[in-house]
């Protein structure tokens, strides 16, 4: 697996702040994929009630797991494929690379899979001597540029155009190397002409799923470019990667999930492809895949089940709660040190590989509540990851300043009159203090927090006194 | 073994035994039975307005279409597109019984061949199942006589639907589906516009890997 860099998010993050290419992406990408969310969502009346469906089709769906897998296996063997149960990411490496060399495969192309990078599967097959080709746009350039994406629609979020350009004047060594890139189009058209070899080469196609469906036996991707079904129709077997918790019950079901799934992501109606896949080629068919495999990896998520993390396997993967999010913002997705950023990566991450690595995600929120507010299954991720804080500081691993300064503060917290008194002090303190500027661009003991951004100076009161003299007037509000 | 292993922590994280028959039945009701859910209330239309609204949405999308009164106008509709997008007359059709009885003989300089798409062909014919108004997607399940490679293999997809198969929803070309073919298809694509990618400094460029052009003949009212 990928060395988690979680441990290091402070480090990380400081990096990202001062990195200069990577603040020209995040500004320049943050609201465009806000703005377009809104006007999907704005022009669907009925996307509202959608988000209650489709939450409700997901927690119908983990409270009897174990029988929508049953049943989705049946159909699916039934069609002619082969499922391959993994606990762990090392048995799914092992399924992966056997399933492989049973092909005799040399090269394997790859629809974009998060749960591939979860496994670190295109290390495993490449020391193993098969080569295995991203041929999602986004990871294409990343493979070259031997990195991890940074987010998980988008993989490629933190380049610049200039990247692309550097990067494919280096790896594509037999075009001239004076061509000029005259819109970002002609990047594209280089990518696709290099990759369309790729494509009818390989012996194994490795996807992902964005569904598993119980009624068919069917797993379903979605995407934009067409890499995904290039990659499942061309080679001679298909290999499928699903989580456990990618399962729903019917189509019905998954076509509600649809409704919210693109709109949340990229502000589209529809993603341009949605291909049901269900077993390998018929009688009579002209193309497809003589062998289906799935391989179904659970790898520490039964786990979260009948905890208060269970909701966060409602997640669909849309990537709108990062989107939103002002710490993804601010710092990116490599910052996180996992496969996962933003606020689900805060939640997921340390789930999957222990809040010992990475307990420091859930401190990075500020708590906005902005990413609950557009979960299209209504995952309470600012919940989440308070329970997370909690779990730290029950097992002593937040820091011992932060636990003092806890300490201090719940001491005070439970004599409310000392409380107010301390507080008004410090509101009017820093009121006057303030009055200027009305905001601090640096304050003792929390150059840590203002190196970074400004803190808005207090009116010189406390809600508590202001509450209180409008209960007075007869007014709250 | 893995597969007790996963189930079996499942299970004990669901704090119960395998589901109890009652419980396992009414599921499997559910299953047989696929509810519907919610539907938007945007394509529940009359039949004219539902093609009216397919085609706006499919233009939405940076499709084209053309409309042709029946089938003897096909011929032409696809060779002036062709010819408008200064593509050569040659094309990869599907060997579907619809497409076959097309009499392409009266566009001479047209040339089709039948079969699976291969990397040298630029232009692929396929033949709709359904089309949904709801957002202008087409919905191609794989047959012998629907081969998936002309959807994703050529620069330009021309794909023909028949008007009277345009529906509403999603689930209403679902259900055509379940009731005149039956079991799932190994492929069923829902296609809703032309390729396209927004990696490149989230910017969308229409053709990445699948096709650049997607341009629909509907034919009738």
């Amino acid at each position: 697996m990928h060395l988690a860099t979680s441990p290091a998010f402070k480090q990380n993050a400081r990096r990202a702040l001062a990195d200069p290419g990577l603040q020209k992406a995040l500004a320049r990408s943050g609201t465009s994929f806000i703005a377009r969310r809104a006007a999907a969502a704005a022009a669907l009346p009925e996307f509202e009630q959608l988000r209650d469906i489709a939450r409700d089709i997901k927690d119908h769906t983990l409270a009897h797991l174990d029988f929508y897998l049953e049943e989705y296996e049946a159909r699916m063997k039934a069609a002619g494929g082969t499922v391959h149960w993994c606990a762990t990411a090392d048995e799914a490496r092992s399924a992966v690379l056997e399933i492989c060399r049973t092909a005799g495969a040399r090269t394997v192309t790859k629809g974009k899979s998060m749960i591939s990078e979860e496994l670190s599967l295109n290390e495993h097959l490449e020391q193993h001597g098969i080569q295995p080709v991203e041929t999602d746009l986004g990871e294409y350039i990343l493979q070259l540029r031997h990195e991890v994406p940074s987010h998980i629609l988008a993989p490629a979020f933190h380049l610049n155009r200039e990247d692309w350009e550097a990067q494919f004047r280096a790896s594509h060594t037999e075009l001239p190397a004076d061509r000029i890139f005259h819109e970002r189009r002609d990047i594209l058209t280089e990518a696709r002409a290099r990759l369309r070899q790729r494509f009818l080469a390989a012996d194994v196609g490795i996807t992902g799923a964005n569904f598993l469906i119980a009624e068919t036996g069917s797993s379903v991707i979605v995407t934009n470019e067409g890499n995904g079904d290039l990659t499942q129709t061309l080679p001679r077997v298909h290999i499928v990667l699903g989580s456990i918790e990618k399962i729903v019950p019917t189509i019905e079901d998954c076509t509600s999930l649809l409704r919210v799934l693109a709109r949340s992501a990229t502000g589209q109606d529809f993603s341009v492809y949605t291909t049901f896949s269900t077993g390998a080629r018929r009688p009579g068919d002209l193309d497809g895949p003589d062998g289906y495999h799935v391989v179904l990896v659970d790898n520490g998520r039964s786990a979260m089940l009948g905890t208060e993390f269970q909701d966060m396997l409602r997640c669909i993967r849309c990537a709108a709660c990062m989107n939103h999010c002002p710490v993804y913002g601010a710092v990116g997705g490599h910052a996180y040190g996992w496969v996962y950023p933003g606020p689900m990566g805060s939640v997921l991450t340390p789930a999957l590989i222990g809040v010992d690595q990475a307990g420091l995600l859930p401190n990075a929120s500020t708590f906005c509540g902005k990413c609950e507010s557009v979960c299209p299954v209504k995952i309470p991720l600012p919940g989440l990851m308070r329970h997370w804080r909690e779990r730290e500081f029950e097992r002593h691993l937040t820091p011992p300043v932060q636990r003092r300064n806890l300490a201090l503060w719940g001491w005070f917290a439970r004599r409310p009159a000392m409380y107010r008194v301390v507080t008004r002090a410090a509101a009017a303190s820093l009121g006057w203090f303030g009055r200027q500027r009305g905001r601090f661009a640096r304050l003792p003991m929390a150059g840590g927090w203002t190196a970074g951004r400004d803190l808005p100076a207090p009116e010189g009161d406390t809600f508590f006194a202001r509450y209180a003299r409008a209960q007075r007037r007869g007014r709250v509000g | 073994m893995s597969r007790d292993a996963v189930l079996a922590s499942i299970r004990r994280g669901l704090r119960r035994g395998p589901l109890p028959d009652d419980i396992a039945a009414a599921l499997r009701g559910r299953l047989a039975a696929h509810p519907r859910h919610l539907i938007p209330a945007r394509s529940m239309l009359a039949h004219a307005e539902q093609v009216t609204l397919f085609i706006a949405n499919v233009e939405k999308e940076f499709g084209t279409v053309t409309r042709v009164p029946d089938m003897d106008a096909v011929p032409d509709a696809v060779a002036d597109y062709l010819a408008s997008q200064n593509l050569p007359g040659e094309l990869v059709m599907a060997p579907h019984p619809e497409l076959r009885s097309i009499e392409w003989s009266v566009r001479p300089l047209l040339r089709v061949r039948e079969g699976r798409a291969t990397p040298n062909d630029a232009v692929s014919l396929q033949h709709a199942f359904a089309g949904i108004a709801e957002t202008g997607t087409l919905m191609l399940p794989s047959s012998p006589e629907r081969p998936t490679t002309l959807n994703v293999l050529a620069e330009t997809e021309v794909v023909l639907l028949r008007a009277s198969r345009i529906v509403g929803a999603y689930e209403d070309a679902w259900d055509l589906l379940r009731a005149e073919i039956g079991a799932m298809p190994r492929n069923v694509m829902l296609v809703t516009g032309p390729s396209r990618s927004a990696d490149i400094e989230q910017t969308l460029e229409l053709g990445a890997h699948g096709p650049r052009r997607l341009h629909v003949v509907v034919v009738g009212q």
